[in-house]
């Protein structure tokens, strides 16, 4: 791997990092809970492609299986919140 | 890997980041929730395509061949995201006109007869 790929790598995940703290100050602060949920779905992709970073950064295909399960806990846990926001109760 | 290639990734990899960046800064500063809710958009279509390409570029010149399983990354946000942003959307709009001194425009279904004229009655 050269230093230019190395570095990219680095500067990307702290800037994901930075984005993801940006977030977190979303999910603390949000005024109403569907900021935060909205937040927290933000936060959930941000994670997933940090997930895909990894991958390249150790060359390794264990890390898209994680990211797949990521964008599907995502989904869920959103709708899951979406649905008790709507309702009151997630199953009717 | 030839280096044009890595130049690629590295190129994607770092545009996914700044967009991923503004998107949170989009997250945190604009006013109102239905304008907050623009900014993720940014990132799960944007910066997922970056990355996206850039993990293919990467995987299939280290192999020699054309790795595209990660396709299943971008078709998989493509279906959910739009699912979850009318749910949010709804579930707002909803617990928005609950609240007093709301000056939403009322739901559109009260407007509408029950049921339209040109169908049968259900038996």
């Amino acid at each position: 791997m050269s230093p230019l790929l190395t570095w990219s790598i680095t500067l990307t995940l702290l800037l994901y990092m930075a984005a993801m703290v940006l977030g977190l100050v979303r999910v603390l602060r949000g005024p109403r809970a569907q900021d935060r949920v909205v937040a927290m779905d933000f936060m959930y992709v941000v994670g997933m492609l940090i997930m895909l970073v990894l991958a390249i950064r150790y060359d390794s295909s264990m890390y898209f299986e994680g990211a797949l399960l990521m964008v599907l806990f995502g989904f869920v846990g959103t709708m899951a919140l979406g649905k008790f926001l709507l309702r009151g109760e997630v199953i009717e | 890997m030839p280096p044009i290639s890595e130049a690629i990734v590295a190129l994607l990899l770092l545009a996914s980041g700044c967009i991923a960046l503004i998107a949170a800064l989009g997250l945190v500063r604009l006013p109102t929730f239905f304008d907050r809710m623009h900014a993720p958009a940014l990132v799960q279509t944007l910066a997922a395509w970056c990355v996206t390409f850039a993990s293919i570029i990467h995987f299939s010149t280290r192999a020699g061949e054309p790795r595209l399983h990660i396709w299943l990354i971008i078709i998989i946000l493509s279906i959910t995201v739009p699912v979850t942003t009318a749910v949010l959307a709804r579930a707002t709009l909803f617990r928005e006109r609950q609240e007093p001194g709301s000056n939403l425009p009322p739901p559109l279904r009260k407007q509408m007869p029950a049921t339209r004229p040109d169908q049968p009655p259900a038996p």
